[in-house]
């Protein structure tokens, strides 16, 4: 077993709960009143985000007379694992001592933290650099203290450890010691900052770190969103419109009152919808704590208008959608002659794939606490968008930002649903109506009810074969409701955003694609879902792959390869509009066909494609690139005769660039083996008179233990300073699925064409 | 007036008896390690030992526990050092770590019954447990190197 070492930890909400906002006594490095803005040595598409990045030592690292160093934690932790890794970039970069290090996370405050939307897979594609600008700042300062103390040269001093030694007379001083000279030293100009040598990191690219709330999780002292507890602290729950864009008719709320410990029944403001992330409305149930709350809200009795959407359906909607695909849609993407060429080839193989919405259920449902007093309010919660979070509530609540403070508690999960503050806002809507703090908990069943869900989508792929049985034409039409819509009414097509995510920049090699969008039309929230729209298009695109090489006895390995073509930078051409490219400068993030063939190549090595395997075993395989990174899967399946499948082995390879923690990436990638085993089996929210029809995990089941693979392999490839770094979250699941039902096909012959599995292979 | 017993201090409820265990443990004696993740007995968030056997408080009404010891993860072992607890950071078992504290209570639970669980036992006691982040991989090892302390 690796040994780890493991830091002493603050959290700003839970302190700020227990003694009220301040500032650690001994903080030498204090905040200025602007912060310095970041720079990159490599550019990315960080200065394109709301308030950009910020690399100032000041606002990100306090050293206090007793060496203790506290680091700024500004992003969100979902599980990831940022709140560590970040932290411990900028302790590299400065030379602090990990076990001497405390991380403190950070309120909603971009204009002094830069962007804090933990989204996108871009913590450290974003961050990393700012971070080592902070931790070298911080550590040029200190030299500089020391070399005036000791009157020597800077030249002469170095630091290491924790501690600046003078090398020729061997004097020492500690991190402590320093500080407060340190304090004083002008900060060094971003083009005079010298970063460390890469042979030179202690922690980054090591994995020897492990995660900061480590010790807390496994003695339930972490804090989550419902964790804060406040005095005359009352609890409600919520009863919400079932048809988005429904509204409260009227409510009864006698037997409600009725039942112990329930105190006051409310009606609760809604938004007209489309609203980005207001709340939906309905009727509050006021108790003295959770339970009552809940069972109050059981007898209530409420009238609904449901509104315009009440007659959404899933089984005709899905109709449409497929009908729509069948006919030609809005040109996103346009090389060659696809229409001709598909007319002359000699063989066409078409695959019409339907993926439903998904909820995203994390294991914490959505909570939060707000205290309103006067015209501020301060809240708790479990946010990906401390930023957004603040801003919104200001909106709401029709005051400053600047009397808006958002402690950002740890997530028990986020996965996108948490990039939505609604929960939040239902809160403070309530503390400010009741006079009194306020803690919000949606249930289970209020969490996959009202979901900012994953969009539900039909692909038709049709490609064209000449006589060799080489790919020559390409026609791949997307059709699902965007993200577009819960932001602005009318909205049919989805955003470059989206295009963008496995459909436009299809990084094969075939003279004539054509990519079309026909209009779909939204029924209810539709929000990002971890890995987004790369999980329909990677799905579409990876088996399809698998289909031409059945179709064409090839292994698919060897078509895979040849359809992503030689080593070379991708250009999609002057028809795709906007390829977004996951807002990264194409400079820094092509689409490289060599990467995608590395990580075919390793995994196939290393997962050991083509082995023999018993009788009822499959293998397939898939690669996609998303949010930059490139990775490829093997699965290993085996269906018993009554269509039960395990999952004997699972192999990885992920190219994410240059790294920081490799521990996380492979517990990254080993969950997103589960989450798209998950949504693979039984991934599907469905609707009914606009009501969605599942609500917990018996009736929308997610995998458990004794589903998972048995052996998870994960191969990290693409070390190197010179390779700037890209996601890790979100990459890992958009492969999954399609090398899973690619090995099912090739274990019974049951070609899995929409999502979930459910009962198909029982039919075979 | 129902007494019982929560990590070794004698506590009583004149509330609702109907009330589950969990929202007493969290919200009336402010033990927050508990976690509400479905309300059904379908997760395993909520998971506390009740008389050294694990239960799930979301379900488990206050009027089932007069007389009754209940242990939750604040109250596994006065230091956090309990084997299961030290397995969870050799193996660096949580992403989120919400469900944790379930499943560090359901996997003490099983080795308290069988001590050497198999593969097969390990996978079958805490199948009721859901891990949305996928630590499953490593839940299964960490149990396996608490059971065998290797």
């Amino acid at each position: 077993m690796q040994h780890f070492i493991a830091p002493r930890i603050e959290n700003v909400s839970r302190r700020a709960m227990l003694r009220g906002m301040g500032i650690t006594a001994g903080l030498v490095l204090a905040a200025p009143v602007l912060s310095r803005r970041g720079f990159a040595a490599y550019k990315t598409g960080a200065d394109k985000m709301p308030h950009g990045t910020v690399n100032d030592p000041r606002v990100f690292v306090a050293i206090a007379p007793d060496g203790i160093v506290t680091i700024i934690a500004s992003r969100a932790e979902m599980g990831t694992g940022s709140r560590t890794s970040l932290p411990m970039v900028v302790a590299d970069e400065m030379e602090a001592d990990w076990s001497r290090v405390h991380v403190k996370q950070a309120p909603g405050d971009e204009v002094k933290y830069g962007n804090q939307d933990t989204d996108g897979s871009r913590s450290m594609r974003h961050f990393l650099m700012p971070m080592r600008q902070v931790g070298a700042a911080a550590r040029m300062m200190l030299e500089t203290a020391a070399a005036k103390r000791w009157n020597v040269a800077v030249t002469e001093v170095k630091a290491v450890n924790h501690e600046v030694i003078h090398t020729a007379s061997g004097r020492k001083l500690g991190f402590g010691e320093l500080a407060n000279d340190a304090a004083k030293q002008p900060v060094v100009e971003a083009s005079q900052l010298q970063l460390k040598d890469p042979k030179d990191f202690r922690y980054i690219g090591k994995g020897k770190v492990s995660i900061v709330d480590l010790h807390d999780i496994t003695t339930g002292k972490a804090m989550y969103g419902a964790d804060t507890r406040l005095p005359g602290m009352k609890y409600a729950v919520i009863a919400r419109p079932p048809v988005v864009g429904g509204k409260l008719v009227s409510f009864d709320p006698k037997d409600a009152l009725k039942v112990p410990g329930v105190e006051k029944v409310m009606e609760v403001k809604g938004y007209p919808w489309p609203s980005k992330f207001q709340p939906l409305g309905g009727v509050a149930v006021i108790a003295r704590n959770t339970g009552a709350a809940i069972m109050g809200r059981d007898a209530l009795k409420v009238v609904w208008d449901d509104g315009a959407n009440a007659k959404y359906d899933s089984v005709s909607y899905r109709a449409e959608l497929e009908d729509a695909a069948r006919k030609p849609g809005e040109v996103v993407r346009n090389n060659g002659d696809a229409e001709a060429a598909l007319k002359t080839a000699d063989k066409v193989v078409v695959g019409e794939y339907y993926l439903p919405h998904f909820a995203h259920v994390s294991m914490e449902p959505p909570a939060a606490v707000a205290h309103v007093t006067g015209n501020k309010v301060e809240v708790w919660a479990p946010v990906q968008s401390p930023g957004g979070t603040r801003e919104d509530l200001a909106k709401t609540l029709g005051i400053p930002d600047s009397d808006v403070t958002v402690n950002v508690t740890l997530l028990g999960g986020g996965f996108g649903r948490k990039s939505k503050c609604d929960f939040v806002l239902e809160a403070a809507l309530l503390s400010k109506a009741i006079g009194a703090p306020v803690k919000v908990q949606w249930t289970r069943e209020d969490d996959v009810r009202h979901d900012f869900f994953h969009t539900v989508s039909a692909e038709r792929i049709e490609a064209g074969l000449d006589k060799s049985g080489k790919v020559v034409a390409w026609r791949h039409r997307s059709v699902a409701p965007t993200i577009m819509s819960t932001f602005v009414a009318g909205a049919k097509h989805q955003a470059p955003f989206e295009l963008g995510m496995g459909l436009v920049d299809v990084p094969f090699d075939i003279p004539n694609i054509r990519c079309e969008n026909p209009e779909a039309v939204a029924h209810t929230r539709i929000g990002w879902f971890r890995s987004v729209s790369n999980i329909p298009h990677g799905f579409a695109v990876q088996t399809m792959v698998a289909e031409i090489a059945h179709a064409t006895g090839r292994d698919p390995k060897e078509v895979l390869l040849e359809l992503i073509g030689p080593a070379r930078l991708v250009d999609v051409g002057p028809s795709v509009k906007d390829l977004w490219d996951y807002g990264e400068p194409l400079a820094s993030y092509p689409i490289d066909a060599g990467r995608l063939r590395g990580v075919v190549e390793l995994v196939a090595d290393k997962g050991e494609w083509g082995r023999s395997l018993p009788k009822g075993h499959g293998l397939g395989i898939a690669v996609h690139r998303s949010f930059v990174s490139y990775v490829a899967t093997i699965v290993e399946v085996a269906v018993d005769d009554k269509g039960k499948l395990t999952i004997p082995r699972v192999d990885t390879a992920i190219d994410c660039g240059t790294y920081v923690n490799p521990e996380r990436i492979r517990s990254q990638i080993e969950g997103a083996a589960i989450m798209g085993l998950s949504l693979a089996k039984y991934g599907e929210v469905t609707f009914k008179n606009g009501r969605a029809m599942q609500g917990n995990f018996d009736d929308h089941p997610v995998a458990r233990i004794d589903e998972a693979p048995m052996v998870t392999n994960v191969h990290i490839t693409g070390f190197g300073p010179d390779t700037p770094p890209s996601g890790v979250g979100e990459p890992g699941v958009p492969p999954f699925a399609p090398a899973l039902c690619n090995a099912i096909f090739a274990a019974t012959g049951k070609r899995i064409r929409s999502l979930p599995i459910g009962k198909q292979l029982e039919s075979t | 007036m129902i007494k019982l017993t929560v990590n070794g201090q004698e506590r009583s409820w004149d509330g609702d008896p109907s009330l589950p265990l969990l929202w007493y443990l969290r919200d009336e004696a402010g033990l927050t390690g508990t976690k509400f993740g479905c309300g059904k007995a379908l997760c395993g968030a909520c998971t506390v030992h009740v008389e050294g056997q694990a239960a799930r408080s979301c379900i488990t009404p206050m009027s089932d526990l007069a007389g009754q010891k209940v242990t939750t993860i604040e109250g596994l072992d006065a230091h956090g050092d309990h084997p299961v607890q030290k397995a969870w950071r050799e193996v660096n078992v949580p992403q989120c770590g919400f469900c944790q504290a379930g499943q560090i209570m359901q996997a003490s639970a099983l080795l308290l019954q069988n001590p050497h669980p198999s593969h097969d036992e390990i996978r079958e006691s805490m199948s009721g447990n859901i891990c949305r982040c996928g630590c499953y991989q490593r839940i299964e090892e960490a149990v396996r190197v608490a059971a065998t302390g290797a």
